[in-house]
């Protein structure tokens, strides 16, 4: 029978697993609020931020120069795809622009084999982080405590930069309507760019930070990008609420049916967005379908 | 006589053309031996790409000390990716053996693929040298006089280490494997011998394949008592597991076992010294002592820039061994296949793994020994080092009805 350590041992592990989904999603969400693009490439600047948060550490020795450095460098690749490639396609169907997304999975997973080569690698957790600790008598990775901080901390920055300061007040103007923003003055073109950036360096922000649990791989970007479409469903289009809301649903929902329900461990999830879809369909803290 | 519709006319033309085409070159070939045409279905894309690789260097370190040509014939390595998805294997199997012609199919690592090949090959009678994919069921009830598997099935490095860990670590052991035959066909070949010996199973679980975060599981692996742990994962899932079983701190408290998959070279150098103490059940080591071991290390390593190889080497050393003693035995005729089927089931050569024979039962081989490895740090890193091993080590092959 359940006890109370193992409710709250897996109440942690959900926990930072629904940490580590809003800081995937939350880009993902916001890139499709603002730019109406689904990118499906997002996995891809999760697996390039895991895999230059690796050269970084090995050239620098230091976790936490890589996970500052990391994702800039994402977040410049994420301009460069935007102003190049993505740019031409706004006036053209959704479909061309979840096309092109998808031809750029491949083109980075080819990218980072030709780089980084096919083999499996890892990245060791920080020194600090290294061990284990005992809370209420449940076990966890000390990392892992730390990645539930860091994330909620983002989680607060994020709702500061969007709520209280003027460059999050035009994102949030560019959600709701782009071209009566762009009426008002904006130019809008440049905070397109400054957003996709933006969520392309939180996923590799996010690729850095689950290194030290998960292994890196080429195709690891492919298999995260279905839970955190997941979380943006139900969540909410374009809502940094319906974002932290979402991934945390999600995460308790996959680890308490990994513990609890294992045979039907692996529809769990999809029965939450089911659910969701059927008595909410714009999800949690979407707006109401027009 | 039928009548000409577009698709006979069109075939029939494209063959004429074809034959126009390739003509002379064909003729003059055929004044020497045709080539001995090999064809390999492995993953060459994808993460299980290492071991596709690992499988042909061993193929090409035994074709190159044969100077690529065996009875006069000339090697040729027709080489497939099967991307490890069943569709994709089994028409890669149908375009060697029906376009190309092979003499002789190896391959696949996926055991959805050999399943799915199996009646291809049978019905086509090809002969086929199973490199890797371990489903149990080629060895007994889709067994086939045709099939010859090499690498083992999945019961062999499983069934040993049952009694080993009930006598030599605990008797209150959880289980953990994916969620796929595999993992369940070694987990019941553990609990053979583990049971008896009066091990008590105290709870087992089944991840996804695939699956990145296993702390669920881990925190009830801790909260079930149990004194130690049999698992079996490959590729990125042995990685996952084997360092959050360590950022848990469970290594410490409850031994963890295993399928030698866990903690092959593969995945060895990403798991660091979260695998340091790992033990696990395997037919090879590339620490063995045996001449024939040392000599396929040294002229490994050197051939390929100083890579250690691996079981899967092993693998395609043993593929490669076979092909060349078979053909050599036969004076290079690969038609009368009846013939070269007894040649194969006769075999008996040394193998960096031990003295190498198949079943005449099943097919399968008889893996000279299982050796029980434990993780430890050698000179050159981190290596399987064998602390014990269990011999001769054969498929029950139950339901397998081949000719004895």
């Amino acid at each position: 029978m359940p006890f109370f350590p193992d409710i709250f041992g897996q109440a942690l592990n959900g926990l930072s697993y629904g940490v580590l989904l809003f800081l995937l999603s939350v880009g993902l969400t916001l890139i499709f609020g603002m730019l109406d693009v689904v990118n499906l490439a997002h996995g891809s600047f999760y697996m390039l931020g895991a895999y230059a948060g690796l050269s970084l550490i090995a050239a620098t020795g230091s976790f936490w120069l890589a996970l500052a450095l990391a994702p800039l460098a994402v977040g410049v690749v994420g301009a460069v795809v935007e102003r190049t490639c993505l740019r031409p396609l706004y006036r053209r169907s959704p479909l061309d622009q979840v096309l092109l997304t998808f031809g750029f999975i491949y083109l980075f997973e080819d990218l980072v084999k030709w780089i980084w080569g096919g083999r499996i690698r890892s990245i060791p957790s920080p020194d600090l982080f290294s061990g284990s600790v005992t809370v209420f008598g449940a076990t966890v990775p000390s990392y892992r405590l730390f990645v539930i901080a860091f994330g909620l901390a983002m989680a607060v920055a994020l709702w500061l930069v969007i709520e209280r300061t003027r460059l999050g007040a035009i994102v949030r103007a560019g959600v709701f309507d782009a071209e009566m923003t762009a009426g008002m003055g904006i130019n809008i073109d440049r905070v397109f760019t400054w957003v996709f950036a933006g969520g392309a360096a939180l996923a590799g922000l996010s690729g850095v930070i689950a290194g030290p649990i998960q292994s890196a791989y080429p195709p690891m970007g492919a298999s995260i990008l279905i839970p955190a479409l997941i979380v943006v469903v139900v969540g909410g289009l374009g809502s940094l609420k319906g974002s932290l809301a979402g991934s945390l649903i999600i995460g308790q929902a996959e680890t308490f049916g990994k513990a609890w329900l294992p045979g039907a461990s692996m529809v769990i999830i999809y029965v939450v967005m089911a659910l969701v879809l059927l008595l909410r369909p714009q999800g949690l803290f979407g707006r109401p379908l027009r | 006589m039928d009548q000409w519709t577009r698709r006979t006319f069109l075939g029939t033309a494209t063959a004429a053309a074809a034959s126009a085409a390739v003509g002379p070159w064909t003729r003059r070939a055929s004044a020497q031996a045709a080539p001995l045409k090999i064809g390999l279905v492995l993953p060459y894309t994808g993460v299980y790409a290492v071991l596709g690789e690992s499988i042909t260097q061993g193929m090409e370190l035994v074709f190159a000390r044969e100077g690529w040509t065996v009875a006069g014939r000339k090697i040729e390595m027709i080489k497939e990716d099967d991307e490890m998805k069943p569709p994709v294997g089994v028409r890669k199997t149908e375009k060697l053996i029906d376009s190309d012609k092979v003499d002789i199919l190896t391959g696949p690592v996926h055991s959805g693929i050999l399943m799915g090949m199996r009646d291809k090959v049978h019905d086509s009678k090809t002969i086929l040298i199973v490199s890797n994919a371990g489903a149990d069921a080629i060895s007994r009830e889709r067994c086939s006089k045709w099939i010859f598997r090499v690498s083992f099935s999945n019961w062999q490095p499983c069934q040993p280490m049952g009694g080993w860990v009930a006598k030599n670590v605990s008797k209150e052991v959880f289980q953990i494997a994916p969620n796929y035959q595999a993992g369940k066909d070694m987990m019941g070949a553990f609990r053979e011998t583990f049971v008896p010996a009066g091990g008590k199973m105290v709870a087992e679980d089944y991840p996804k394949l695939g699956e990145t975060d296993y702390a669920p599981y881990l925190t009830k692996i801790k909260q079930s008592g149990a004194k130690a742990v049999f698992a079996f994962f490959s590729g990125s899932d042995a990685v996952n597991f084997v360092k959050q079983y360590d950022q848990f701190g469970l290594k410490q408290q409850i031994k963890l076992t295993g399928a030698g998959f866990l903690t092959e070279p593969d995945v060895l150098p990403a798991q660091g010294k979260s695998a340091l103490g790992v033990i696990t059940g395997h037919f090879y080591t590339p620490l063995l002592d045996n001449p024939t071991n040392q000599r396929f290390v040294k002229e490994f390593r050197y051939k390929f820039s100083g890579k250690m190889p691996d079981g899967f080497a092993c693998q395609g050393y043993d593929t490669a061994e076979v092909i060349v003693r078979a053909v050599k035995a036969a004076n290079g005729n690969t038609q009368d296949k009846d013939r070269l089927t007894e040649i194969i089931g006769a075999l008996e050569f040394e193998s960096p793994r031990g003295h190498f024979r198949f079943d005449p039962k099943t097919h399968n081989v008889i893996q000279p020994f299982i050796y029980v490895r434990e993780v430890k740090e050698v000179a050159g890193g981190l290596n399987n080092v064998p602390i014990d091993k269990i011999a001769d080590v054969r498929d029950p092959g139950t339901g397998c009805t081949l000719p004895a």
